[in-house]
């Protein structure tokens, strides 16, 4: 039997194992929307197509599963596309579908036409144009392989009208092979055996861990490798979740808002195993100064990520969990780290997380709260900004898929949205989205697709009344020229009402945990208004440009 | 430095701005670039002049070139042997008082006169690098008109 394409396109989701599509409809995707009435897909649709983007991504952090967004042509599709961009730069499997004007219009400049392939092609992993019915199910097929295996990313598929009612005999591909596309699995044994033997020779180890320890599922064989060759463990902001930050060989996040002794640590180690992580110049701070004593030993399933900021001695390209496997097998004598393990403890003791408690209502209590009122099992997603770092420094993660936060991008109005997708991903959870004043108001129209498709979700607005972290640059290194960072919003308990949703305005130390305890007793998307100090900083802080271990500021 | 590299790639539509695109994006620069058909028709080859400032940029091109989805293959000329060529069209000066050195000179160096009106003529000389910047070297005093030349080809053997 003949089905038309908006109906291969939805039988093969299915055989994908979608179960939800997170969108928005238009005039050239009619034919699918049409197809989706019928479908047994789960469909959120949502307020703007930028969320959409943002809430498969969300779900597809919090599972693991591959997200699916839909929009329409022109506006449709570049909406889509800060979402896009933002699940490119952290890896993050995702597809997007967009209707495309009918294949003979194509270069006509018709009525919501854009290059839609054109304008993403540099911020997806690959991308489609379907320019015959034939090939729907292929690329299909295709898309998710490639969207999901490898260094996972977004992958996009622009799918003209015509094409969508045209039809053809449904086959499903059962096999696939692109023969330009072979991603590494397994890792060099002879680079395994090199790495065994440096890590054995070692005096200064140090682990350092990143988002693809949770994209491989490696938490596990991280553990056991620490804690066999007794090396303290530090992770980026991708990587928060993939090792229990209450381990005593924990040392937090490192860089430019990491702890003082992880930076220090890093700094002096001898030698760093770098599991799934990209020496992001945000880790690294000034880079000829980065690890002057260092070797490097770089487990990557991107071979085009080693070596490219830091020079690495022995790079191992596959899937970290692979590899972690075998290297953990091959280490045959154990490095004496008894006195390092002394020395980092002593950066500890010295250089502590903490803030002033001073009475007032600070962002970090707020952030710990949430932690115990929690029990540290919620999920977390942030906003972008100072939010996102005291989220990153106060919730004590120690799950995988745990902590969903734009790393690569630094999106703000991610938080929101991805909160939602991860909802929906994960109903068994408690998700809070930790924001800003400023982010918050960036997608703050879902909270009508929240409360619409009763979409649980908890948003803790650290308010005070700035854009703070470019507000902390300012004060910082502007001589405190505040330019355009102070920005009014609206009376978010007010909003939230108008929406249907709850909202609970705290200005009291005291008062914080009540309103986390009554928002997540409440079944309904709650916001939180914390009126935090709004001149608070996120310290420590390495300013942009030096060394990371050139720390200022704060009490840490 | 120059660096020649070479592409297997996907005889699909778009695959050219990807690749352009790449290098675009990441501020590498394409000195030259020459693409055509293989004995398959499904795979195109490009041959690819490079302009990177050391070897780890010239590293990270090819890496970035081989993780896109639609090419196959990727080779560095650099330490493999290989034949290459280019070509060029040369419009010079051809009046009498220089068509016979030019005639003689043409006896060294690659090249030979395709076309001649008039005062004009036009050269046309395939050659390696070497040898075509010797021939212009030498058509330089006469009074060369225009100059076009192609993208580098080449093979490994």
């Amino acid at each position: 039997m003949k089905l038309t394409g908006s109906n291969i396109l939805i039988e093969s989701l299915k055989k994908e194992g979608v179960e939800v599509i997170f969108g928005y409809p238009g005039g050239q995707v009619l034919p699918i929307f049409d197809a989706l009435y019928d479908a047994s897909l789960k469909f959120i649709l949502t307020r703007h197509e930028q969320a959409a983007a943002h809430a498969a991504d969300g779900y597809s952090r919090a599972t693991g599963k591959v997200g699916v967004c839909l929009a329409t042509s022109g506006p449709g599709a570049t909406n889509l596309t800060t979402g896009i961009a933002t699940a490119y730069m952290d890896s993050i499997p995702m597809i997007a579908i967009t209707g495309q004007v009918k294949s003979f219009l194509i270069g006509n400049d018709a009525f919501q036409e854009a290059d839609v392939t054109g304008i993403t092609r540099p911020i997806t992993k690959h991308n489609y144009l379907v320019k015959d019915v034939k090939e729907l199910a292929r690329i299909v097929r295709e898309a998710f392989y490639i969207a999901s295996t490898g260094r996972p990313g977004p992958v996009l598929i622009d799918i003209p009208s015509d094409i969508q009612l045209a039809e053809e005999e449904f086959v499903w591909p059962e096999k696939i092979d692109i023969r330009s596309y072979k991603p590494t699995y397994f890792g060099h044994p002879g680079q395994i055996k090199k790495a065994a033997k440096a890590i054995s020779l070692a005096t200064r180890p140090i682990i350092y861990a990143g988002g693809g320890v949770i994209t491989s599922g490696a938490e596990g064989e991280l553990k056991e490798l620490a804690e066999k060759i007794k090396a303290p463990v530090t992770w980026t902001l991708m990587g928060i979740g993939g090792f229990p930050p209450t381990h005593e060989l924990a040392l937090g996040m490192l860089g430019m808002h990491g702890t003082a002794y992880a930076n220090h640590s890093i700094m002096e180690s001898d030698l760093i195993v770098a599991v799934g992580a990209r020496f992001d110049d945000r880790v690294t701070g000034r880079l000829d100064a980065f690890a002057p004593h260092a070797k490097i030993i770089h487990i990557d399933i991107d071979p085009s990520s080693i070596s490219k900021n830091v020079g690495v001695e022995i790079p191992i390209v596959g899937d970290a969990k692979n590899i972690l496997k075998e290297l953990i097998k091959g280490i045959k004598k154990l490095p004496d780290t008894h006195e390092w393990l002394k020395t980092v403890e002593a950066w500890k003791k010295k250089y502590p997380m903490r803030y002033k408690q001073d009475g007032a209502l600070k962002p970090q209590y707020v952030v710990e709260e949430i932690y115990e009122a929690t029990k540290g099992k919620a999920v977390i997603a942030t906003e972008v900004g100072q939010n996102q770092m005291w989220a990153a420094q106060w919730y004590n993660c120690s799950e995988p898929r745990s902590f969903i936060s734009s790393g690569g991008l630094g999106t703000m109005g991610f938080g929101f949205p991805a909160a939602m997708g991860a909802k929906v991903g994960r109903p068994d959870k408690i998700v809070f989205d930790i924001a800003g004043d400023g982010s918050i108001q960036m997608n703050i129209q879902e909270l009508a697709t929240c409360v619409c498709n009763k979409i649980n979700v908890k948003v803790a607005i650290l308010n005070n009344g700035y854009l703070g972290m470019v507000r902390q640059w300012q004060e910082l290194f502007y001589k405190r020229r505040y330019s355009q960072v102070c920005i009014s919003g609206p009376d978010f308990v007010k909003l939230a009402e108008s929406y249907g949703a709850v909202g609970i305005r705290v200005d009291k130390k005291e008062d914080v945990r009540p309103a986390l305890e009554k928002a997540i007793a409440t079944d309904n998307t709650v916001f939180i208004d914390f009126r935090i100090e709004p001149e608070e900083n996120v310290y420590p802080m390495v300013p942009a440009g030096k060394a990371i271990n050139e720390i200022i500021g704060g009490l840490a | 430095m120059k660096r020649t590299i070479s592409l297997l790639v996907e005889n699909k539509f778009g695959v050219l701005a990807r690749i352009a695109g790449l290098f675009s994006a990441r501020g590498y620069n394409i000195a030259s670039l020459a693409v055509s058909e293989t004995l398959d028709p499904a795979i195109s080859y490009m041959t690819i002049v490079v302009e990177a400032q050391d070897e780890k940029v010239l590293e990270q091109i090819k890496k970035q070139l081989n993780k896109l989805i639609d090419v196959i293959t990727v080779t560095d000329f650099t330490k493999k042997e290989h034949i290459d060529r280019e070509m060029v069209l040369v419009k010079i000066n051809y009046s009498l008082s220089v068509k016979a050195k030019i005639e003689s000179l043409l006896h060294k160096y690659v090249g030979k006169i395709i076309y001649s009106k008039g005062d004009d003529a036009i050269i046309e000389a395939v050659g390696d690098q070497a040898q075509i910047k010797a021939l212009l070297e030498a058509l330089d005093k006469f009074g060369v008109k225009d100059l076009i030349r192609t993208g580098k080809v080449a093979v490994g053997y």
